[in-house]
């Protein structure tokens, strides 16, 4: 009995016609150029979590006779820093922190921004006029300066940087939600939903926030690479984590000294931010081809 | 078209009064004293307040507020706490260089994104195109302020052909000596809106070319040239908008590449601000900056309005 059951559930997707999202997958994985990006980022993003598991060298310990050795001294494959620390370590521990500061506030604003868009686009009226004026005053101020302004009033540190940048992100997605959930909240299967005695909530949770959420989504991973070139240039400006934490932005910055000596090693943290800015740009673009399903 | 201008001018007055308030409420939302940077640290309680009441802290929030706005709208933002000059001096002089790094970047950044914008909209899906969406992405992608430093490690620390910092002597001229510190920050600084207007200007183009009008041009007989010369007029409109808001950014998100090249703007003044707790400087240099902003947004919808019909209909 058991045995049978668990054989006809197995089976069963096989036969079931797939969904949306497998068929968004399976075109994704057809573009060379986004396995390509998902590759790069899953490594880095692994390496930097399993830094501890990879017997690198400790990125806190300098020395002071081999500071500045170039790319490619035997023993420190990418050099030392100003410091005399191996480089390679810290860009990869580099990368734990750069990463959270970098992908945590497009998290948070997503988690944020689709809620209140939502809401606006849901109910309309006063309380989307509400919402939307005060995502508009955010508007008037352009990212970067709001982002620096915010950050540099709270003071340096990770917690302000990334709440600085939470409150950028915050606006934009609530513009694109809204506008997403505007353009569905009058197709019938709403209206259905109305009249088969759904709350409000349970619509929007059920059956709009599937319908929205794609578009926004998007929108999201494109923003990780803005807010991931932020993030750094918070850290690269001071407003960041503080020496000497490893740290990409603020590694440009306390090698920028270093350029005249020893120009390799100081561009290598830039081209960390770098590779992870692009990788999400052409993952988001790839994404964005791929749930265009009609074409 | 002059309703039209009205109702916008009339839209950013709101807008303008919440900036106000934004950038008031940001010193307001700081942690401690905004007197702690000019205060020492052994200051008796009676110093404290004295200050407190000469730079009006001690009075009720919103009095404050409608002070603060009543002298910014006469041009007094206040002195700054770390040099004691007044801080729209400060910022008029800094916005100066500011500006001329920005314009002179978005200029470069809009002919080089409405040339591979067209190309790769005309050529699409060609290797013309996919070079032209690379270096697009490339220019987005990049962190701008790690571009700054590998271009002074070319041209000013291997080839020694530009200085690497400053803005040449004395004040700013148009000529060779000062023209040669630009050159490094203002290419820089293109690649950001190089990039968003090749992207804009390629979907835009993709978009005209697949209307029926081109076909009917096309029918028509005219020569490829003068159908391109259709598509550019098309999509002009959306492009210049693009550039606006572009150059805004650029205006206010000069401060990293100000940073790296030390060039006196905005962003470096802010940077100052930020580390000496200089919070009126802070205060007047966000608000400056995000009223240009502000001004500029509406300066490019009614320029849009202007070359595009469709716009005043709606």
């Amino acid at each position: 009995m058991t045995a049978a059951s668990d054989a006809s559930l197995q089976a069963a997707p096989v036969h079931k016609a797939r969904g949306y999202w497998a068929t968004v997958g399976r075109r994704l994985m057809r573009d060379k150029v986004s396995v390509v990006c998902a590759a790069i980022l899953l490594a880095i993003l692994l390496a930097a979590i399993f830094a501890p598991l990879l017997h690198l060298a400790d990125p806190y310990q300098g020395s002071m006779i081999r500071r500045l050795r170039p790319i490619g001294t035997p023993g420190y494959p990418l050099g030392t820093d100003e410091l005399g620390r191996d480089m390679l370590s810290r860009l990869i521990y580099g990368g734990r922190l750069s990463l959270l500061i970098g992908i945590l506030p497009v998290i948070l604003a997503f988690c944020i921004g689709t809620s209140l868009g939502l809401v606006a686009g849901y109910a309309g009226g006063k309380v989307n006029t509400a919402i939307m004026r005060t995502v508009d005053v955010f508007y008037a101020f352009p990212s970067v300066l709001l982002a620096i302004a915010i950050s540099g009033v709270l003071g340096a540190g990770i917690v302000n940087s990334i709440v600085s940048l939470t409150v950028v992100f915050i606006p934009q997605i609530t513009r694109v939600a809204e506008s997403v959930t505007t353009s569905v909240r009058n197709l019938d299967f709403v209206d259905a939903a109305r009249a088969s005695g759904a709350g409000p909530f349970t619509i929007m949770r059920v059956h709009m926030l599937g319908n929205v959420l794609g578009p926004i989504f998007v929108y999201a991973t494109g923003l990780i690479s803005v807010s991931m070139i932020l993030a750094a240039g918070l850290s690269f400006l001071g407003l960041g984590t503080k020496p000497p934490e490893p740290e990409w932005g603020l590694m440009l910055n306390t090698l920028r000294t270093a350029i005249y000596v020893n120009p390799g090693v100081a561009a290598l943290p830039g081209v960390m931010i770098f590779a992870v800015s692009i990788c999400f740009n052409m993952l988001s673009d790839g994404l964005r081809s791929a749930m265009d399903i009609r074409n | 078209m002059l309703i039209y201008v009205l109702r916008r001018i009339i839209y950013v007055i709101p807008i303008v009064i919440s900036v106000a308030l934004v950038c008031f409420l940001l010193v307001h939302i700081t942690p401690g004293d905004p007197l702690v940077a000019v205060l020492p640290p052994d200051a008796s309680q009676e110093l404290a307040a004295q200050l407190r009441a000469a730079y009006g802290f001690d009075r009720p929030l919103p009095v404050q507020f409608g002070l603060w706005v009543w002298k910014a709208l006469h041009g007094d933002l206040g002195t700054s706490i770390a040099t004691g000059r007044p801080v729209f001096t400060e910022v008029m002089r800094a916005v100066g260089n500011t500006f001329i790094l920005a314009v002179t970047a978005s200029l470069i950044g809009f002919i080089l994104g409405i040339f591979f914008g067209l190309i790769a909209g005309y050529f699409r899906n060609t290797w013309v195109d996919k070079l032209a969406t690379g270096i697009a992405v490339t220019g987005v992608s990049v962190p701008h302020y790690w571009l700054g430093m590998v271009l002074v490690i070319i041209f000013s620390v291997t080839l020694n052909w530009l200085p690497a910092v400053g803005a040449g002597p004395g004040g700013w001229a148009w000529d060779w000596a000062h023209i040669r510190f630009l050159i490094l920050p203002a290419v820089t600084m293109s690649v950001i809106p190089m990039g968003i207007v090749t992207r804009t200007v390629r979907a835009l183009t993709g978009d005209i070319l697949s209307q029926d009008f081109v076909e009917a041009l096309r029918s028509k007989g005219l020569l490829e040239r003068q159908v391109f010369r259709h598509v550019v007029k098309n999509a002009a409109p959306t492009a210049i908008a693009v550039m606006g808001l572009q150059l805004g950014y650029l205006l206010g998100g000069s401060i990293l590449i100000e940073t790296v090249f030390s060039w006196p703007g905005t962003g470096f003044l802010l940077n100052s601000a930020i580390f000496q707790r200089d919070l009126p400087l802070l205060q007047g240099t966000i608000l400056v900056l995000a009223l240009f902003f502000v001004f500029l947004n509406l300066l490019v919808d009614v320029a849009q309005a202007a070359i595009d019909p469709r716009i005043k209909r709606s």
